[in-house]
């Protein structure tokens, strides 16, 4: 009977999860008026499904704009198969946007950009971490967030000059044999991939 | 010389038990073979049947079980990539807020399914949201498509939505799921699909019991606009600056595209591991219940046994006290 006790009680605590598989009403966050709206719509017309969650009932609310510019400038930095930073509070990252370096301070207007294969500075104290960044978004809120959502970041120290060139030759070369427009889009995404990193070695 | 006699009690006992009208040869069935051998003193009742069923019962505890064990390999597998997934689509949503209640022309709705059965209830549910979300957005100027990935699905909705379905896609796990895969099939869905919202239909992935129904609205640049100005939650994107790319337009159009392929990819992950924690629970449960059943059919197979033994028991006995006295 004792051996059968285990198994009984998993039976009972997996039945109960799902039949309340709801976290407690203080864990989530208040549903905002847009997904108000849509439950009640789904109600009036579905009534014996639940609705659908949505993603804002999984995510923290961001905290609102604050009337003085705060000291530190908080950083997310997301890949898809990884978070490097999050939530880190740092002095003053600069990003690699498509027009160029663009340094990002706490009370920095609220900015969308594309960036473009590059390095990221993260500038703390004295520390600077850098990593190479292979491309993506940042936006910048007007509460001093930073979300910089990339594909593909490695720290500096991970990058093999020999491979560089050898890629950018390689780049290079293609771009010269291409002779469809997609091949010479390509060759010349190639290039400017190697060449960033060229500098990012270099510079 | 004794087997004889009780060979000829046995039949004289067994006489009156005799039906009236002759046994049919023709009919075989087991009962009526029991009765004759009974008649002729052998030992009787056949635990064949049993001892089969027992024997396949058995089998398929063995697999279910194997199958749990395998799900759930594959459940830690992808669980930790899912969890490193996350944070993709958090700054999107923190950006351009989560806005399922948008109005729109054209709207299609992705419903992410598995391709492989025996995973429990959550395909069904995907798909009744799905039909739930295309009743709620149906109307006299507004159209809503499916495109549907994993064969479970597809197989459902086909049966009655086979006109609204605009693309499939198949055999998505045949290699472990990465970004550059998502990428290239979120492309694909694109350049397809003429769209003014993207309502992915997923289940997230919450417990290994738990598996909760979540659709994500991604919006198509124009609409963004076009809410933007209009106030409400995307109001405020107008006093985000926009730099990098030649016009707001084009900006907002590779980021409206990025968040889609972050978004699937994450939802993807996500109905991986429910399904993989679904299966793993129904398969715990059938091996649980294949254990009842071979609990249930041992007890029937040692009463038939034991019945077997006593009315051979009784034949000697009452064979033994007719020749005594």
């Amino acid at each position: 009977m004792l051996r059968q006790a285990p198994r009984f009680l998993l039976r009972r605590a997996s039945a109960a999860a799902m039949r309340w598989s709801r976290p407690f009403s203080t864990d989530l966050p208040a549903e905002t008026a847009g997904d108000s709206k849509f439950v009640d719509a789904w109600k009036k017309l579905i009534p014996n499904i639940d609705p659908p969650k949505t993603p804002s009932a999984y995510m923290a609310p961001r905290p609102p704009t604050p009337s003085t510019i705060p000291s530190k400038l908080t950083v997310n930095l997301v890949l898809p198969y990884d978070s490097v930073l999050s939530a880190k509070e740092v002095d003053m990252v600069i990003v690699p946007a498509a027009t160029g370096q663009m340094g990002v301070l706490p009370g920095h207007v609220a900015t969308i950009t594309e960036l473009k294969p590059g390095i990221l500075s993260v500038h703390e104290g004295n520390d600077i971490t850098k990593y190479f960044l292979s491309g993506g978004f940042a936006f910048v809120h007007a509460n001093s967030i930073a979300d910089i959502i990339a594909i593909e970041a490695t720290p500096v120290d991970r990058i093999d000059q020999n491979l560089v060139q050898k890629g950018l030759a390689e780049f290079q070369q293609k771009l010269h044999s291409a002779s469809t427009d997609v091949e010479k889009a390509e060759a010349q995404i190639g290039i400017d991939v190697y060449s960033a990193l060229n500098a990012a070695l270099t510079g | 010389m004794a087997m004889a006699a009780l060979r000829r009690d046995g039949r004289r006992i067994a006489a009156p038990l005799i039906t009236p009208h002759p046994i049919n040869p023709l009919r075989s069935s087991l009962a009526s073979s029991d009765r004759e051998h009974t008649l002729l003193g052998v030992r009787s009742i056949s635990t064949q049947v049993v001892r089969n069923r027992m024997k396949s019962v058995r089998n398929i505890q063995k697999i279910t079980k194997a199958m749990k064990m395998v799900a759930a390999s594959k459940l830690r597998a992808i669980q930790t990539k899912a969890e490193n997934s996350c944070g993709l689509w958090q700054p999107f949503t923190a950006l351009l807020g989560d806005t399922p209640s948008v109005d729109v022309k054209k709207n299609v709705i992705v419903t992410i399914s598995s391709d492989k059965g025996l995973c429990g209830g959550i395909n069904s549910t995907s798909v009744k949201i799905s039909r739930g979300l295309h009743k709620l957005n149906a109307g006299p100027e507004k159209e809503c498509k499916y495109v549907i990935l994993g064969e479970k699905a597809k197989a459902q909705l086909v049966r009655d939505s086979k006109k609204d379905i605009e693309l499939a896609f198949t055999e998505l796990q045949k290699n472990p799921l990465n970004y550059t895969q998502v990428a290239v099939l979120a492309d694909d869905i694109l350049k397809n699909v003429e769209y003014d919202a993207l309502r992915i239909v997923f289940n997230k992935f919450q417990s290994v019991v738990a598996f909760v129904p979540t659709t994500s609205t991604v919006l198509s640049p124009e609409v963004v606009e076009r809410e933007a100005e209009a106030g409400g939650k995307l109001g405020e994107l107008d006093s985000y600056e926009i730099e990098g790319g030649e016009t707001k337009s084009e900006v907002l159009q590779n980021l409206t595209e990025f968040q889609f392929s972050c978004v699937m990819f994450n939802a993807m992950l996500e109905n991986a591991c429910s399904e993989q924690g679904a299966r793993m629970s129904a398969m715990d449960s059938s091996s649980r219940n294949a254990g009842d059943m071979l609990d249930r059919l041992t007890l029937t197979y040692n009463r038939t046994r034991q019945a077997s033994i006593t009315t051979e028991l009784i034949e000697i006995i009452s064979g033994a006290s007719a020749l005594e006295g």
